[in-house]
């Protein structure tokens, strides 16, 4: 059988309206600018709303709305 | 200095006033505004606004100048007292970024804005134990209405006086070694040794981004990255934990400073704003409704200024033709340097309430919301939802426009975004459209209630758009990617436009662009007088005798129309008309023609001022009871003795303007941000290939 990583859940697989807890990141470069912008393994975030065409998606992070495409929500992984 | 829309450019415009100025940073073209106010009766001290970063690792042009300021302390831009705006209802990821700033050694004080809006949403921020904690001064302000300056000024004057820096600093990279695992302290103050520094944090920054740091020389450069190698240090890795330590330490504090009393799960109004604007059907709906109030407001509302001020420029250079002598220097005041700068004042009104109402949208919050709208659909070109603004600002100037791009992080996306923005029809073309559309397009409506003229004009923005977007699509599978693009962004809460905001920056666009394209079209107007006026040696006069002979039993009014013209036609400008003739022939035009697109090559908008130029030197009857409609009408093709501005010329031309390159000042503008010749050469090529092509194409058919 092939080696495959079970895949965790990320931001991007949120439904309107869900609440999860961030884990950790599945792409360092990536998580710099989220950790900045208050992304923190730990942090509660909750998909406010997302664009007309489902992507970008807005999420809120420690009381403020923070936009992102979906391709950089997936790198957010979330607690199970 | 502080986070976007953290109230950083409402406090400097409450202490500023109308006292700032825009200029350039030393060696970048990112805009730096500065400004004076007074601390008391006596210091006058200058302020620098400088661009909202969230952290002193840039993302984007504009964010680097922040860091290239901070780290250099012999930059001469360095600040006596760092001012951070705070949020206040955002406290944690705005102490990020002053905790940097205070660790860099600057002297700070921290304002405390947007306290009002923190107790809206039941939080309570303890500025004295806040200040007590990381040992800064602390000065409450509510920058909307001005509140605290003077409190403000006072804590200035005092840290300039005696500046009271933290002794600890709040992140330590040199007592780091569990965190990293390297011997950190080692590598640090090997960095502080060799380049002297006194600061650990410092010398953090000059291991991580010393590639960014143009103060330092390249051989300073593979000396840094030697010690890298030699302590195996992870950069990216360091600054992830970097961040979280600095979140820890402030959660802790803000623990001890902010009484949350939020109540759980209430969304807030912006929240329920967002779920409409961002609404898969009423979220276009809307964005398309206030598209064309922009366009409706450019167009219909701006008409009677354009008129009026036409009129006034008219009735001067007519009331100065009478009350001045006859002579060559009235000629050139007249119809020279005058008809210029009409030329220019004329796009005031059209550019002054673009910028009006894109500030509104940018005030209100609605633009991020637009960008979040688009990014999806702008992505397929090779575009970033951040594209969305220079390609509106491009309806008005493509100038503006183009600086607007700096906030685009990817390299790639923002200069596909720079390469396609001038095909955005820009108001310069609208004199050109509306005069060329009034010439073939018969005023009639269609399907009732659609003015044909209108359906064209629409036609031509819509073809400047659409070309646009395939030459973004064609650029993005030519140039490839050297960075990866980046999207995430705050959404900021909607807020009521600051008028006297929205005022500054109408004004500051509408006089840079005066300033800008004023100079260019006023020299060019009068060095087009000059040319077709005078001829080499005594060609004119040789001109004109052989005229009279040749024709001396035609009436005298005939007579002078032929010596009129024939002047012209000896004139330098009518020399290099006739050289450019063969060229443009296969599109239609004749030499008259090329002189105007010889002149206008330099700013577009001179056409319409040079053949107006052109026919009433090239005709006797002063030229002043007739418009330029009237005279192009009348304008004979001596070919076919029909009229000379035919459909097919006409579309040929409009075509052509629709896409030809014809701007010096968005030639030198992209020069400047893409810091070369290369892109501004490669886009001149393909706009003027793409005019020509497409030019040649609409008068062969419709011949």
């Amino acid at each position: 059988m092939p080696h495959r990583k079970i895949q965790k859940r990320s931001v991007a697989d949120l439904k309107v309206g869900e609440k999860a807890v961030i884990e950790s990141f599945s792409d360092q470069w990536m998580s710099l600018k989220l950790l900045e912008m208050g992304c923190l393994p730990g942090t509660e975030v909750c998909l406010h709303c997302k664009a007309p065409l489902g992507d970008p998606i807005c999420l809120n992070v420690s009381g403020y709305c923070l936009s992102m495409r979906k391709s950089e929500a997936a790198t957010i992984l979330i607690e199970p | 200095m502080g986070n976007p829309n953290s109230g950083k450019s409402s406090l400097f415009n409450q202490l500023t006033g109308l006292r700032q100025k825009v200029g350039n940073f030393p060696g970048v073209t990112v805009d730096k505004k500065s400004g004076t106010a007074f601390l008391n009766e006596t210091t006058e001290i200058s302020i620098i606004d400088l661009p909202g970063v969230y952290s002193i690792y840039p993302k984007s042009v504009d964010e680097q100048v922040v860091t290239d300021i901070l780290a250099n302390p012999q930059h001469p831009d360095y600040p006596d007292v760092a001012v951070v705006v705070v949020d206040a209802s955002n406290l944690n990821r705005n102490l990020l970024l002053f905790s940097q700033i205070q660790d860099l050694g600057v002297p700070v004080i921290m304002a405390l804005n947007m306290l009002d809006i923190a107790r809206q949403q039941h939080l309570e921020i303890n500025a004295v134990r806040l200040s007590m904690q990381l040992g800064v001064p602390v000065v409450k302000i509510n920058a909307r209405i001005g509140e605290g300056l003077e409190l403000l000024k006072v804590a200035i004057e005092q840290q300039i006086g005696q500046p009271t820096v933290s002794e600890t600093l709040f992140f330590d990279p040199g007592q780091q070694t569990v965190l990293a695992g390297h011997d950190m302290k080692g590598l640090i103050s090997d960095v502080r040794q060799q380049y002297q520094l006194t600061n650990n944090y410092l010398a953090l920054q000059y291991l991580i981004q010393h590639d960014g740091f143009s103060f330092l020389g390249r051989p300073q450069r593979v000396k840094l990255d030697g010690l890298i190698e030699k302590y195996q240090f992870d950069e990216i890795d360091f600054q992830a934990k970097e961040t979280i330590g600095r979140y820890q330490r402030i959660g802790e504090v803000v623990k001890t400073v902010v009484t949350d009393k939020r109540p759980l799960n209430q969304s807030t109004w912006s929240q329920r704003i967002d779920r409409i604007l961002l609404h898969p059907v009423w979220g276009y709906a809307i964005f398309a409704t206030v598209l064309l109030l922009i366009f409706q407001a450019i167009f219909a509302w701006a008409q009677p200024f354009v008129d009026g001020i036409d009129a006034g420029v008219a009735w001067l250079n007519g009331t100065l033709h009478e009350q001045l002598p006859d002579s060559p220097l009235t000629d050139l005041l007249t119809d020279g340097i005058i008809a210029g700068v009409g030329g220019v004042v004329v796009f005031i009104p059209q550019i002054a309430f673009l910028f009006l109402l894109v500030s509104l949208l940018e005030e209100s919050g609605y633009m991020s919301r637009v960008m979040v709208l688009m990014d999806r659909i702008m992505r397929q070109f090779g575009l970033n939802g951040r594209s969305v603004v220079p390609l509106i600002s491009g309806v008005a100037c493509a100038v503006p426009a183009i600086m607007a791009t700096r906030s685009i992080g990817s390299w790639r996306e923002r200069l596909i975004t720079i390469l396609v923005t001038p095909l955005m029809s820009c108001s310069a073309r609208l004199p050109i459209y509306t005069i060329l559309i009034a010439l073939v397009v018969p005023e009639k409506t269609v399907l009732g209630f659609l003015n044909l003229q209108g359906v064209v004009m629409m036609g031509l923005y819509l073809l400047g758009l659409v070309a646009a977007l395939v030459a973004a699509y064609v650029f993005k599978l030519i140039i490839k990617a050297k960075e990866r693009s980046l999207f995430v962004m705050e959404l900021p809460t909607y807020k009521w436009p600051r008028w006297n905001h929205v005022g500054i920056t109408v004004w500051d666009s509408v006089t840079s662009f005066v300033w800008q394209a004023g100079r260019v079209i006023v020299a060019i107007s009068i060095v087009l007088w000059v040319l077709a006026s005078y001829g080499p040696g005594d060609s004119l006069e040789q001109a004109e005798n052989r005229v009279r002979s040749e024709y001396a039993n035609q009436s005298a009014e005939q007579v002078e129309n032929r010596v009129a013209s024939e002047k012209l036609e000896a004139s330098y400008a009518g020399r290099f008309g006739k050289i450019l003739e063969p060229v443009i022939k296969p599109l239609g035009y004749d030499w008259k023609i090329g002189i105007a697109l010889i002149s206008s090559f330099a700013a577009r908008e001179v056409f319409v001022g040079t053949i107006a130029t052109i026919y009433s030197i090239g005709s006797a009857d002063e030229g002043n009871d007739s418009t330029i409609r009237e005279k192009l009408a009348a304008e004979i093709n001596p070919e076919t003795g029909g009229p000379m501005y035919t459909p097919a010329v006409a579309f040929s031309l409009l075509v052509f303007y629709v896409f030809a390159m014809m701007c010096m000042s968005t030639i030198a503008t992209v020069y400047r941000e893409t810091k070369g010749w290369k892109w501004p050469m490669i886009q001149l090529a393909y706009m003027s290939i793409l005019a020509y092509g497409s030019a040649f194409l609409v008068y062969q058919l419709m011949k």
